[in-house]
């Protein structure tokens, strides 16, 4: 275990839930896991597996109602996020923990320049003259490698392009220097070619600033690429956490191994032409009407009686490999 | 190559910029500038390319849902680029489109058995009892159960409601689908059901797939050949398995380098390409890809490269090397 004050995040036993006409139906139950100094950890999971309102419930942003956590911990550098009220929330949000979303466009204000924003977030949290957060501005676009950085923080965001958007940001989230930088989806809105600039342009500045970085997405390629641990999610719960080699050499949870097995690869030596995918089967269940074992058993290949009536535990498979499947032990045999 | 299905020659099409109170023509978009291509009978041609690069606006235009600015469209050697809205109707029933959407492109007050038995209606080729065995056929077919046919599509998941769109593209037994991002929207694990379903349909009817997407590693599954596109042109063209093994466009090359490789002992993510796509309302003079290529030479700024063969079936519009761009270069 790593020393406890390496840890910048640490959480434990999350539990965000939301009331719905539908019924509760419990987005994210029962997570816990933590974030080292310069480390990266990348939540893994596909649409409704609970990945973004985990984010959400780090920032302590979840729309409330109908959302609201309902359980857990979440301690920031040595302080527990959730005992805070809400001024104290707002001191610490987007100054020691702070996040980019899937959309720039978006979270991005339209009316205000650019460099604006930036000296705008800057100033909330430090009590420094304009025209030093301004400096501060133009230094944080040249560090994310905006051309010209002067002129681009004069402009508005309609007038960059989705790339540059998106540095912009990355700017605005790390111009109080956090300790803790939330990335959701930071490159799934952007083409190939600038999502391979974006992503190691985050690398780049989280190895430089030493901030510890949460990724959430749902493209095993961008973890493989850029994480140290996974944490991979189905139905609001973490079915599987391990370092990113040890997840990918041997995955335990029936679960990720068929997502591994369902992605097509970029040929570098000839697949056969039109090979079948191997296809995980049926569709991510209904969070209100969740089963009462494990979650994943309807469409798992491997599912026994147990499956359905009990939840099957985390347990550890050396290495901080942890996995919730009775059957983990033969999951490699039968794939 | 066997037979050609379907025939594109130097297609364009420029839609007007309007500017001012008066809406003057300020500039053109070059949404697709002189692009040709041909596509046997049941061969699946991969169209990759990034946002803006013209993929889509070639897949409408191939369906006459834009309409070219000029250029050829043959179909089974039948020239359908001038044909009337009365003339084209029997040949719409062989080309069919699946959208990327399968949230926007059902009609949220319509059954899924209606919607599916729809052009079947339309064409008036089967009605009453027999339409509905037709449509049951078709829902089988796609891996739904009849039974379904009476829901509405908020009935249905992603996956299921793209298979509605694929049952209904079936219908009029067409001899091409254009596939416009068919599985961009879904899962990883459902993406997976979509694609082996497209490839299973097209072994059982032999029709041919243009399929468009922006990600390789599904083009590159799909595909038989496949051709890339940047700014409004083809930039490479070959068959699947020579095109990802010899890139030869610089475009290519940085294309293949910048997915992210699902394994994390493979070499790390290294951009090959600086900054944005150009606009295409003033695309940049002589090859296109000049501005961020790191092998541009004087002449690429002035010289629009042509697609030429650099070897057997394998096209390139590149300068370098005497038009053959730059063979088996990915450091």
């Amino acid at each position: 275990m790593a020393d406890k004050s390496d840890l910048v995040l640490d959480v434990k036993n999350l539990k965000t839930v939301f009331f719905t006409n539908s019924g509760l139906f419990k987005a994210v139950d029962d997570l816990s896991f933590s974030v080292k100094r310069g480390e990266t950890l990348a939540i893994v999971g596909e649409s409704g597996c609970g990945k973004s309102v985990t984010a959400l419930s780090l920032m302590r942003l979840v729309p409330d109602p109908p959302g609201r956590i309902v359980g857990g911990s979440v301690s920031l550098e040595g302080t527990d996020l959730l005992a805070l009220d809400e001024a104290q929330m707002r001191a610490v949000r987007g100054n020691r923990i702070s996040m980019i979303f899937q959309e720039p466009m978006t979270s991005l204000n339209p009316v205000m320049r650019i460099g604006d924003q930036i000296v705008e977030a800057v100033r909330l949290h430090r009590n420094i003259p304009a025209k030093e957060a301004r400096d501060i501005a133009v230094e944080m676009l040249r560090l994310v490698r905006i051309p010209e950085p002067a002129r681009r923080a004069r402009e508005y965001p309609h007038q960059l392009s989705g790339g540059m958007r998106q540095r912009a940001m990355i700017a605005m989230a790390l111009a109080c220097r956090p300790a803790l930088l939330i990335a959701d989806e930071p490159t799934t809105a952007l083409d190939v070619t600038i999502q391979a600039q974006i992503l190691a342009l985050i690398l780049d500045l989280q190895k430089e600033l030493g901030t510890g970085l949460v990724l959430i997405t749902h493209d095993l390629g961008v973890v493989a690429q850029t994480a140290q641990r996974v944490i991979v999610m189905y139905a609001g719960r973490k079915v599987e956490e391990a370092s990113v080699e040890a997840l990918f050499a041997s995955p335990k949870h029936p679960y990720t191994r068929g997502l591994m097995a369902s992605i097509p690869a970029v040929p570098a030596s000839g697949v056969p032409a039109q090979a079948r995918l191997n296809e995980i089967p049926g569709t991510v269940p209904s969070l209100v009407r969740l089963p009462k074992g494990c979650a994943f058993a309807p469409r798992c290949k491997l599912a026994i009686k147990r499956c359905e009536a009990e939840y099957p535990p985390l347990a550890d498979w050396g290495g901080g490999h942890l996995a919730a499947c009775w059957r983990a032990e033969e999951v490699a045999e039968v794939a | 190559m066997t037979a050609a299905l379907l025939e594109v020659t130097d297609l364009k099409k420029h839609y007007p910029v309007r500017a001012g109170v008066l809406r003057r023509q300020v500039g053109t978009v070059h949404a697709v500038d002189g692009v040709s291509f041909a596509l046997g009978i049941g061969e699946t041609l991969g169209l990759v390319g990034e946002s803006g690069c013209g993929k889509s606006t070639v897949a409408r235009s191939v369906l006459r849902l834009v309409e070219p600015t000029s250029g050829q469209i043959r179909l089974d050697g039948e020239d359908i680029t001038h044909l009337s809205k009365t003339a084209l109707r029997p040949h719409r029933r062989s080309m069919q489109i699946v959208f990327q959407d399968p949230f926007a492109s059902l009609n949220p007050r319509m059954t899924a058995g209606d919607i599916v038995g729809e052009p079947l209606a339309v064409h008036g080729l089967a009605s009453g009892k027999e339409l509905e065995t037709r449509v049951a056929r078709l829902f089988e077919q796609v891996g739904l159960r009849p039974d379904q046919m009476r829901n509405f599509p908020h009935q249905f998941s992603g996956g299921q409601r793209q298979r509605i769109c694929i049952a209904r593209a079936l219908a009029l037994e067409p001899r091409l689908i254009v596939c416009d991002e068919p599985v961009s929207a879904l899962d990883v694990s459902i993406q997976a059901q979509v694609i082996n379903l497209l490839i299973d349909l097209q072994r059982q009817h032999g029709f041919s797939y243009l399929f468009i997407a922006h990600d390789l590693a599904v083009v590159a599954h799909i595909s038989h050949r496949v051709a890339v596109m940047y700014l409004g042109r083809i930039v490479e063209i070959a068959d699947k398995d020579e095109l990802f093994r010899n890139p030869r466009h610089p475009y290519t090359q940085a294309l293949l380098a910048s997915v992210p490789i699902a394994n994390p002992l493979a070499k790390k993510l290294a951009p090959l390409v600086d900054g944005d796509v150009p606009s295409p309302v003033n695309p940049p003079s002589g090859c296109a890809f000049h501005t961020r290529c790191r092998f541009a030479m004087e002449r690429c700024k002035t010289e629009r490269p042509a697609l030429v063969e650099a070897n057997d079936g394998h096209r390139v519009a590149c300068l370098l090397n005497e038009g053959t761009g730059r063979p088996n270069a990915i450091p």
